[in-house]
């Protein structure tokens, strides 16, 4: 049995932040929340929320706490202001050594991406900053041993799943879906709202170097912002009248098959056996 | 791009983009992409780069490169000819144990020191699972801009710089993004989004042998296995020539069989919106749009979904698109090429059955009539 009280777990959990935008925990987040609970729940330790954001970000970290994290950090500074993905990573990578001068961080979990900044950037350049190993795209750790600090986790591909074995301390990025998410019990609810958030600004966060940081520290400039152009046509709508669907039907399929003549070479060549009973009489 | 703290106004932008860029910076030339591939093949996503980098480096009046990279398998030498004959110039190749098997900190290594001793002005990755990881990883100790997720390249007149655009505030808006006083300037792309080149093997390039000092003593991540997806090599998406997607406007989950079936008929996969992958009718994997697969078939059959934007960043460039949809209004109508106002529910059925028949008639008849008609 590994010495619990030795078990660091330290999730990122963190949102997209604008002025005026009502702050909600980003939904992938909540994943990498559960699988840092789940660790927790087998093996103790305790669970550090860190999100950089706006002061509304609380409400996003209130609800961490509700879930059974221990401890919340908002790190919240103007000079943050304009951060892109470097810049965000520069500062949470900061902000996690100083969780680590109070505690060892072992593992770090974030979500996949931000549900619409969407990037995917930041937990992997966290852990670039921090020089741990980056497991990206994880949905399952089948093993977790604090004592040889090791660790076997699988990653999604597109074409399969690596299963691969580190040591701690490693950064985890967590794929959506890979466990359901639990819902927060009344008292833990109660010791959500009571509990204080610290608050960090830069230098608590053990930021010196102001050109990494806010917009001198992102190497990205939005240059326009536009809405997308729409085709200038309409679909063209094949009428028809309530009786006649089949006929409308056939009609619509006429009109793909001039479109895609070579459509119907494939599908001679594949399907016509299979079906070939189901022939439509005309 | 995190848009932590709100962004910084355009003018800012624009005022930036008028500073002379640093003489250091001027010397990184070239546009590259990074190629994608494992025993089995080349990511088709490799390819589409590419065709875009191809592009952008005419424009530059620059070369374009291609870093291939991988153990000692036997297809990397082919790899490396395909990659010229998409539009490559000059091949990065590099062979080592290590580097069988995609891993991070291997691969991660590899593309800084190439990019530190060659100084491409554009690094460009597709928007996968290796391409995320390994673009973040580069960039980050690169210290440079990284735009994730690009549905168009272009180079900006003023600057001469990458000019990425991506979709930004939950699909609404597009947004174009530069990186001017840092280089490479990094983008990745989702597969699909942009065109596949023609493949040339007229086309000359040089292969390039490059030398990378790793041991696997040193790597602390081991690769222990790979276990490919249940159901074998199930077809992505991405690449389906056919999609027949539903959307809420299916009312249920049984009503999904009719997908599966008119899909089936046409050789095609089964897609879907988030909102009836969030009732529970499908899996995550079948989402098409913004946060799921981005597609471009040959023909894509929309039955009950609305068009939402998020849905249509995700399909809007397939070639041929169909709806079915009860509401004449539906947005889905304005990006679809053919339309019919009706009930999915019985549509659906009726069309499976024409495609049918026309499978069985294209077969017991002969093709001739039917392609000269
Ligand atoms: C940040 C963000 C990211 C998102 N990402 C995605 C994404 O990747 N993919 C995605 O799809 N969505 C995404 N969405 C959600 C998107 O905004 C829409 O909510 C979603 O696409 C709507 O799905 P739908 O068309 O199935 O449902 P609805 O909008 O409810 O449309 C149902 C349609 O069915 C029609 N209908 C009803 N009954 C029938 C019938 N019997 N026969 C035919 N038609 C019928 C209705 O007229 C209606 O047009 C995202 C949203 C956000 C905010
Ligand atoms: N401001 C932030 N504060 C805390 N965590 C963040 C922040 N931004 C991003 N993250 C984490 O990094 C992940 C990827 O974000 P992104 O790169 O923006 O898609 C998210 O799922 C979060 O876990």
């Amino acid at each position: 049995m590994p010495d619990s009280a030795q078990i660091r777990v330290h999730p990122v959990t963190g949102t997209i932040m604008r002025q005026g935008v009502p702050a909600v925990l980003n939904p992938y987040d909540l994943f990498a929340l559960e699988e840092a609970l789940q660790i927790k729940d087998r093996l103790g330790g305790r669970i550090v929320a860190l999100c950089m954001g706006p002061p509304q970000a609380e409400a996003a970290l209130r609800k961490a706490l509700s879930l059974g994290v221990d401890d919340a950090v908002l790190v919240s500074d103007r000079a943050f202001a304009g951060s892109d993905t470097l810049a965000t990573s520069f500062a949470l990578a900061s902000a996690i050594r100083q969780v680590g001068q109070e505690q060892p961080v072992d593992l770090v979990f974030t979500g996949k991406q931000t549900i619409d900044g969407d990037t995917g950037q930041v937990g992997p350049g966290v852990a670039k900053r921090l020089g741990m190993q980056l497991l990206s795209y994880v949905c399952r750790i089948p093993i977790l041993d604090m004592d040889s600090q090791s660790i076997v986790v699988h990653r999604w591909t597109e074409r399969g799943g690596q299963v691969l074995q580190s040591k701690l301390p490693c950064l985890i990025t967590v794929l959506e879906g890979t466990s359901e998410g639990r819902f927060a019990s009344l008292p833990e609810m109660i010791r959500a709202t009571r509990q204080p958030i610290r608050v960090w600004n830069r230098q608590a966060a053990g930021i010196e170097d102001l050109t990494k940081i806010g917009l001198k520290g992102s190497p990205t400039v939005v240059g326009k912002v536009f809405a997308p152009s729409r085709r200038a046509e309409r679909a063209e709508c094949i009428e028809w009248e309530q009786d006649q669907a089949g006929k409308a039907v056939s009609l619509l399929w006429e009109k793909i098959r001039a479109r895609q003549p070579e459509l119907v070479e494939k599908l001679s060549g594949t399907n016509g056996g299979e079906n070939g009973q189901e022939r439509v009489s005309e | 791009m995190s848009e932590s703290g709100g962004k910084p106004a355009e003018r800012k932008g624009a005022a930036r983009r008028k500073a002379a860029l640093d003489p250091r910076l001027a010397e990184y030339r070239g546009v590259w992409v990074f190629v994608e591939r494992d025993e089995q093949g080349v990511h088709p996503v490799s390819w589409e780069l590419l065709g875009a980098a191809r592009e952008l480096a005419d424009q530059l009046g620059t070369e374009v490169g291609a870093v291939v990279a991988g153990g000692a398998e036997e297809s990397l030498e082919s790899h490396c000819r395909d990659a010229v004959a998409y539009g490559a110039d000059r091949v990065y190749q590099t062979v080592h144990p290590v580097l069988a098997g995609y891993r991070n900190e291997p691969y991660a290594k590899l593309l800084c020191e190439l990019v530190k001793k060659h100084k491409p002005e554009i690094l460009l990755l597709g928007a996968t699972s290796l391409g995320r990881d390994l673009a973040s990883s580069v960039a980050t100790t690169l210290e440079t801009g990284l735009t994730a997720d690009c549905t168009e390249l272009a180079i900006d007149r003023e600057s001469r710089a990458l000019a990425a655009t991506r979709p930004t505030f939950g699909g609404n808006l597009l947004c174009t993004i530069l990186t001017l006083n840092y280089r490479p300037q990094m983008a990745t792309v989702r597969p699909r989004v942009l065109p596949q080149p023609k493949k040339d093997h007229g086309r000359s390039g040089q292969i390039q042998k490059e030398e990378i000092d790793l041991s696997e003593e040193e790597m602390v991540t081991k690769l222990l296995e790979f276990l490919p997806h249940a159901g074998g090599d199930r077809l992505d998406l991405s690449l389906a020539e056919v999609i027949v997607a539903g959307g809420k406007g299916l009312q249920r989950a049984a009503n999904f069989s009719l997908l599966e079936e008119l899909a089936r008929a046409l050789g095609g996969e089964v897609g879907a919106t988030r909102a009836a992958v969030q009732a529970g009718w499908v899996d995550a994997q079948r989402q098409i749009g913004q946060t799921g697969k981005t597609v471009r078939p040959k023909l894509y059959i929309a039955a009950g979904i609305s068009g939402a934007i998020q849905h249509r960043v995700g399909m809007e460039s397939s070639d041929l698109i169909v709806a079915i949809n009860t509401d004449p209004n539906a947005p889905i109508f304005e990006v679809a090429h053919y339309g019919i106002v009706g009930d999915a529910l019985i549509l659906l059925p009726l069309l499976t059955r024409t495609v049918r028949g026309q499978a069985v008639a294209a077969k017991t008849i002969g093709l001739e009539v039917y392609s000269s008609s």
